[in-house]
């Protein structure tokens, strides 16, 4: 199955035939031909996608290829300069309803919480309830009774009364899911939530993302730097390089003619003990579906740590 | 105008030849140039708050000093050692900004307290909140140069240290700089610059002259030494221009000093702007590390 | 016991007409205080809250020389600065700098009218109470404008509550969820004015910090909600502020000179003691808790978050 093409490396069309929905259903978010400029430099370009119900989709890319900005602009937190962005799935009314109301939620890249901020954990997942109404909160029963459900889809009852300041990084990522799903999203997406979490924290994620898409049927949609803890979770990929985009199954779109068609140069996609490596033309450098040798990077980790990460 | 109106315009009679005013031309440009030193490692840690803080929090030795009647100098020493030591102490992530703030006015509060209950003269008062010309003696100046003198020799010796643990503090650490002893290090500058300048600029306004042409300069340089030395050079001209004006006005050098810092500042962000389009500017108040 | 009482309550103590106006006035302020103060604290804008007091002087001081009631001369210092720290820009690092010169050049503005002050009455008497306060020397006039700001300032917080919150700890998500950070910074500016320059009304420019940041700063340490903590602030602030006038007018008849140590000195020394109490109990309460053995699962936040690990 490899129906999809890559227009002069430009143009990202949807690759893959939707084996895992049903096709009649209406996307639940649909791009088209975006453009996404700060100043002058164009970040992104010609974007053209389609998300089904219910589908967990990584992004994926090197380091400044665009993928938050993408995570963003769906978001509403940026304005394209061209192009739609339409929930077509949804019922009727505006989307820009849709986002200020409870349709999208959205978990943001991990920040640090002062550990003395006197807010438990319940109380910032009782904030995607009703923080954005003016007032003060009133105790509620189906508030409370929301939060609880979304605290208990998260696996966070556990630690629901301790200050938000004092959880780990992977509880703090869990509550902040929380937070997005009380609200009962169509759309969740998430900016890099593996990033800086130890293994087990990060597998955790994992296993909450795939029961919100695929128990819930919310669409997940999450940036990362590494697919291959999401290989079993994930229908499909989105792969962002220099600001344009392929999405399509993994199998489809991790191939030697696709990404070499996107990176403008020859890459070879190896498998090794069932992690996904692409492999740029001088070096092995990269384990994360990222190409780093292009322009070093200090934060590029060295060879000796990349084999250690393997053993694992 | 003839030339000679406008000498004596630029120059009114007395200005280098007083003895007061000699020791505030020396005193002010030692001052100034400390100023900009320790202002550029303030600017680049983005430790402002305690730069604002460690000189009002001296004010209150001044005070105390003069009740019992001894140096100021020793009790702006005394205390500004004391509130950086207590904003050492009791750091701890953002706190810092909290704990600095409530130290701070806890050291005013005294000052108040010693104020009221001794019957500090008022001008002697308000040339230590906001600067005196006039107020400056022989035995200070001395004692502002050798400190001036301690703080360039102190930056000379650990410039290095210092500038790492400022911009990457987490590869200073690895390379085996200790990063407390460089905190000890700088609060100690900044200490000792709070000391050299209260008496000089006022304790409400050292800050100015410590972090505006400092931050001005930071804007401007792109190389580290060349952000200090043009920091130095306009913390001189600040000083040296508003002592000319208050000599000429008798009104409170501090007014001119934070007056030229702010005009200073505008300047090179205004420049900045043209140049680049937009500013990148070195330095946090809030929450910064220390 | 008697002796107690007599110190708590001296003899004379309701009878004086200073001791009143000192009693309702710092009542009021210190509950603004309180209440603003948790959330300077949660928005990390102890710096902002400092410097709004600092430039009050320059106002009370125009005031004073215009002849008009201190109070509105703070508050319009205060209201033209906040609003301009407010629109200085988005980025909070530029925004920090430009504020600490501003505030520079209106403390060497406010040396200026001070020192008009001083020359034309030849004391220092007005400038140190508009700098150090006074809080017996208030005008009683102006207790219903006080009250008043008071009342306005909380109808502002309880207004905002949900979204300032919001907002505060996860900004993005609010604004993804259509919450203005900059109509409620201005909002929340409003209240903060007031409380700040109430405050340095009561404390002096200077020392408003105290009233601000103190109580809210040593309540935080022991609660994990922000209505507990507004609760706790509150009474922290009343306790500092009666026992401020009490202290300062039992020390009338303490030595060296009879007649009465600054109130604003106890004020401050209260709030710096109090929170270093508040600080160093909770350390070492957490110290000793973090020694006992582990019994449960759920006793302990890393108990609970290998538990949600093992999950996976």
């Amino acid at each position: 199955m490899s129906n999809q093409e890559v227009n002069d490396g430009i143009d990202a069309v949807d690759a893959n035939s939707g084996h895992l929905q049903s096709s009649e259903a209406l996307p639940v978010l649909s791009i088209s031909d975006l453009l996404v400029a700060y100043d002058t430099k164009v970040v992104l370009n010609h974007i053209n996608l389609s998300m089904r119900a219910g589908e967990l989709i990584g992004m994926i890319g090197p380091n400044g290829a665009g993928k938050s900005t993408l995570l963003r602009t769906i978001a509403g937190l940026i304005r394209p300069q061209k192009g739609t962005i339409t929930f077509p799935g949804l019922d009727r009314g505006d989307e820009l309803r849709h986002r200020k109301m409870t349709k999208v939620g959205y978990v943001p890249q991990r920040f640090d919480i002062d550990p003395d901020l006197p807010l438990r954990a319940r109380d910032l997942v009782g904030l995607g309830w009703d923080g954005h109404r003016w007032g003060v909160p009133w105790p509620s029963r189906l508030r409370k009774e929301a939060v609880d459900k979304a605290l208990t889809l998260v696996d966070a009852l556990s630690f629901a009364d301790a200050p938000c300041g004092r959880l780990s990084g992977g509880q703090l990522q869990r509550i902040l899911i929380a937070q997005a799903m009380v609200s009962d999203p169509s759309l969740l997406l998430l900016d890099e939530p593996l990033a800086s979490l130890d293994l087990r924290s990060a597998d955790a994620i994992v296993e909450v993302v795939d029961r919100v898409a695929h128990e819930t049927g919310v669409t997940v949609l999450l940036v990362t730097h590494d697919m291959n803890p999401l290989l079993r979770a994930m229908d499909r990929i989105i792969y962002v390089v220099n600001g344009n985009a392929v999405i399509g199954s993994v199998e489809d779109v991790v191939k030697k003619d696709v990404l070499g068609a996107l990176y403008g140069y020859e890459v070879e996609v190896i498998q090794v003990r069932g992690r996904i490596l692409v492999v740029g033309d001088d070096a092995p450098v990269d384990l994360s579906g990222g190409l780093h040798h292009m322009t070093p990077r200090p934060e590029v980790p060295e060879m000796g740590s990349r084999i250690a990460e393997e053993r694992r | 105008m003839s030339s000679g109106s406008v000498l004596g315009f630029l120059f009114p009679p007395g200005i280098f030849t007083l003895a007061f005013m000699q020791n505030a031309w020396v005193a002010g440009t030692a001052v100034a140039v400390i100023s900009g030193i320790v202002g550029f490692f303030v600017v680049l840690r983005g430790s402002s708050f305690v730069a604002h803080a460690v000189p009002r929090g001296s004010f209150a030795g001044a005070a105390g000093a003069v009740l019992i009647g001894q140096s100021t100098l020793l009790g702006l020493a005394v205390f500004a050692l004391m509130s950086s030591l207590g904003i050492a102490v009791m750091r701890r992530g953002r706190e810092n900004t909290v704990a600095t703030a409530l130290v701070l006015v806890a050291a005013l509060g005294l000052g108040d307290f010693f104020l009221s209950i001794g019957n500090v003269y008022a001008p002697e008062v308000f040339s230590l909140l906001f600067g005196q010309i006039v107020g400056i003696s022989r035995q200070q100046v001395f004692w502002v140069l050798v400190i001036s003198l301690t703080i360039v020799a102190v930056v000379a010796f650990a410039y290095r240290p210092l500038l790492a643990q400022s911009v990457t503090p987490e590869t200073a650490q690895v390379r085996g700089l200790r990063p407390r002893l460089i905190d000890a290090i700088f609060l100690v500058l900044v200490s000792a610059a709070a000391t050299a300048t209260v008496p000089v600029a006022g304790a409400l306004l050292s800050f100015s002259l410590m972090v505006g042409p400092a931050a001005a300069a930071s804007l401007l340089g792109r190389r580290p030494a060349t952000a200090m030395a043009l920091g130095v050079g306009m913390a001189a001209l600040s000083l040296w221009i508003a002592l000319w004006l208050s000599y000429v006005t008798s009104w409170p050098i501090g007014f001119f000093v934070s007056s030229l810092c702010l005009l200073a500042y505008v300047v090179a962000r205004l420049f900045i702007t043209r140049r680049q389009g937009h500013g990148k500017v070195l330095g946090s108040l809030e929450g910064a590390p220390l | 016991m008697n002796y107690l009482w007599q110190w708590l309550w001296p003899p004379g103590l309701w009878a004086n007409s200073d001791v009143r106006t000192a009693f309702f006035i710092g009542t009021s302020v210190a509950i603004a205080g309180a209440v603003v103060g948790v959330f300077v604290i949660i928005r990390g804008q102890a710096f902002s809250g400092h410097a709004l007091g600092d430039v009050g002087a320059t106002g009370a001081a125009g005031a004073y020389l215009i002849g008009i009631s201190a109070l509105w001369g703070f508050l319009a210092a205060g209201f033209s600065s906040g609003i301009a720290m407010e629109s200085l820009g988005d980025r909070v690092r530029e925004r920090d700098i430009a504020t600490g010169v501003v505030l520079a050049f209106m403390l060497g503005l406010s040396a200026l009218l001070l020192y008009f002050i001083s020359t034309s009455t030849g004391t220092a008497g007005a400038p140190i109470a508009i700098l150090f306060g006074s809080l017996f020397t208030v005008n009683p006039a102006i207790t219903p404008e006080v009250f008043a700001l008071t009342a306005l300032s909380i109808l502002i917080i309880a207004l905002i509550y949900r979204p300032l919150l919001f907002s505060s700890v996860t900004a993005e998500v609010a604004r993804v969820r259509g919450v203005s950070a900059r109509l409620l910074g201005l909002m929340f500016m409003v209240a903060l004015v007031i409380a700040v320059e109430e405050s340095a009304l009561v404390v002096g420019a200077l020392l408003s910090t105290a009233l601000l940041i103190g109580p809210a700063a040593s309540a935080v340490q022991v609660t994990r909600k922000p209505t507990s903590a507004i609760f706790l602030a509150v009474l922290i602030a009343l306790g500092q502020i009666w026992l401020g006038i009490i202290l300062a007018y039992d020390s009338f008849f303490w030595p060296p000179v009879d007649r009465g140590w600054p109130v604003s000195f106890f004020i401050t020394s209260l709030a710096l003691l109090t929170y270093l109490t508040m600080r160093l109990g909770t350390s070492i309460w957490r110290h000793r808790r973090s020694r006992r053995p582990r019994t449960t699962s759920t006793s302990s936040l890393v108990a609970s978050d290998a538990q949600g690990g093992t999950l996976t």
